[in-house]
């Protein structure tokens, strides 16, 4: 178990030096010089060497990657070149937005999802099992941001329980924030739970098929504590994994709902920072989100092995 | 054989879309570059089928020109994941276990960890919005997807007898993987293209909503859907009619893929049968 979790560990910590370097390189060979682009077309040629010396773009390549990666490290993301303000800080308010409501979505597609795939496999080819199905069918064809704009047309607009945009702060209270998410939260897990309980119904299936559940219904078990006493539990492992993809997927997905829903979240701040070519923002949102995938997905393989003995062997 | 009934609904679906792009090539019912401001945002009546934008261009012409962007995009995408993704599977299987195998793969796994929308946010940062952009951006997500998916396919083929048989006879690895594994594959690979056709779909929408897929003046849904934004609570339908386009396409598209899975994979005709 130590060797697996230190192989995993080694291929992580690969996988974010790779991903560095990529996103590095790109940012890199983007034309144009960001501080002849801050201070405008007017500017003196000796202003902006100066300038370029003080946001540190007059150091060679390997060592701007070098101060960039192990500033992130120290939680140092630098300085953005629009507001004179550290990324760091301005990550720091974004993720309070963006995070909660990818966490939010997720619990919802989960609630959703769950009752909806086990319901669906115990009733295999009868009505309510295709009722279930056509539904995931649709859920899946919904792009978000469309079901996202029905969202605010009928619960904002002509019934007026929510709010069609902006987000009050956490600090104006905790209601109120959890108000402002629950339209992009619905929107963001409509589609993830279709997926999911697709996953759940299937794998139940699956696992339903197995030699333990007949020899459990052999010793007298009914169809349906079967199900829940021993299918379900082993049912649980591809539904983990599908949990994990969706999480990282939700965070970043979450960058197109903020849109439509006007919420200062890391996707605001993104696309602000395209426009603004405030490169170092994007460079470090862009780190951010990889690295989170790639932990999420760190983590899905541990659980899986905590969960599965046999999957250990194989590293 | 029986067709699957989803087969046929699906497939019905994704010809009228596609009849829809290729009739905008010869005829749309109005010319979208004409705008009519005094007859704006319209509802859906005899003249104009599916009612008028903000600009009082007919929607339907305007969802037939889009149909040309979408199609065009997806279609784009899932050529350069299969262009690149089958021969890297193919090669990583060939030589299993290997350091190149590990490589390939690890690629694979780091392609994943940029999700699409962070990949074309990147492409955009660097090179500016268009729909070759949204392109390359789907289709780099694309490559991981049939990479991993001929792997695994092909793998399980090379312990087959008639590859045992090939390599018996003295044929290389690269003759054996084009003439013995990939023709086994075509079935797989059609299924998998289908499923990643509609999620470009969806994914060039969503791309071009938030203003990093085709630029004005080609017509796209998904920006279709982005100016619709502020008209929505007063005319809903030019909310409605794009992104029920998107919906039916997309729900189209996995139909016929699920129904060419059921046709073309015997192992689960067998299990049904």
């Amino acid at each position: 178990m130590i060797r697996y979790v230190l192989a995993r560990f080694a291929s992580l910590i690969l996988s974010l030096i790779v991903a560095s370097l990529v996103i590095f390189t790109v940012i890199e060979i983007i034309p144009g010089d960001p501080a002849a682009f801050m201070l405008g077309v007017n500017a003196r040629p000796d202003t902006i060497a100066a300038l370029r010396t003080e946001m540190g773009l007059d150091a060679s390549v390997p060592a701007r990657y070098l101060s960039w990666v192990t500033g992130m490290v120290q939680g140092d993301f630098g300085q953005s070149y629009t507001y004179r303000t550290p990324v760091a800080g301005m990550i720091a308010d974004r993720v309070w937005v963006s995070l909660p409501l990818a966490v939010y979505a997720l619990i919802l597609s989960t609630l959703i999802a769950f009752p909806a795939g086990i319901y669906a496999a115990s009733r295999r080819g009868r009505p309510g099992d295709m009722a279930v199905m056509g539904a995931t069918q649709l859920g899946v064809a919904i792009p978000n941001f469309w079901f996202a704009m029905l969202l605010v047309l009928v619960f904002a607009i002509n019934l007026r329980w929510f709010s069609a945009g902006g987000f009050p702060g956490w600090d104006r209270g905790v209601w109120g924030g959890v108000k402002a998410l629950t339209l992009p939260a619905i929107a963001l897990a409509l589609p993830q739970a279709a997926i999911l309980a697709r996953v759940m119904r299937s794998s139940l299936l699956d696992m339903l098929g197995e030699d333990f559940v007949r020899t459990a219904r052999a010793k007298g078990l009914s169809r349906r504590q079967a199900l829940w006493r021993h299918a379900l539990r082993n049912a649980m492992i591809p539904v983990l994994t599908i949990i994990g993809l969706q999480f990282s997927f939700l965070l970043a997905g979450g960058i197109i709902i903020e849109q439509v829903f006007f919420l200062p979240g890391l996707g605001r701040l993104i696309f602000q920072a395209i426009s603004a070519r405030d490169l170092i923002v994007v460079e470090s949102v862009v780190m951010l989100l990889v690295f989170a995938v790639i932990v999420v997905n760190f983590a899905v393989d541990l659980a899986y092995a905590l969960v599965d003995p046999r999957l250990r062997v194989k590293g | 054989m029986r067709v699957p009934r989803s087969l046929i609904s699906g497939a019905m679906l994704s010809l009228l879309v596609t009849a829809g792009a290729l009739v905008s090539f010869v005829w749309t019912p109005y010319d979208i570059e004409v705008l009519d401001v005094a007859g704006k945002l319209r509802a859906p009546s005899a003249a104009h089928w599916l009612g008028t934008d903000h600009f009082g261009r007919d929607i339907l012409s305007m969802i037939m020109m889009g149909a040309r962007t979408s199609i065009a995009v997806a279609l784009l995408a899932v050529g350069i994941g299969m262009a690149l993704g089958v021969p890297l599977g193919l090669w990583a299987a060939a030589r299993r276990g290997s350091l190149l195998d590990e490589v390939i793969m690890r690629g694979n796994d780091l392609v994943f960890a940029f999700p699409s929308l962070v990949i074309a946010i990147l492409i955009t940062a660097v090179f500016g919005a268009s729909a070759v952009n949204a392109i390359v951006a789907i289709g780099i997500f694309n490559i991981p997807v049939f990479a991993r998916l001929t792997r695994g396919a092909a793998l399980s083929l090379w312990e087959r007898d008639f590859v045992l048989a090939a390599r018996v006879a003295g044929k290389s690895a690269f003759r054996i993987s084009w003439e013995h594994i990939l023709p086994n594959l075509t079935n797989l690979l059609i299924v998998q293209g289908t499923i990643q056709f509609s999620l470009g779909i969806l994914a060039e929408a969503a791309l071009s909503y938030i203003g990093l897929g085709a630029q004005p003046p080609v017509a796209s849904w998904g920006r279709m859907l982005a100016d619709a934004q502020t008209l929505v609570s007063i005319a809903p339908h030019v909310a409605l009619v794009p992104g029920l386009t998107i919906v039916l396409t997309v729900l189209g598209l996995n139909l016929m893929g699920d129904g060419l899975r059921d046709l073309l994979d015997p192992r689960i005709r067998v299990a049904r049968s």
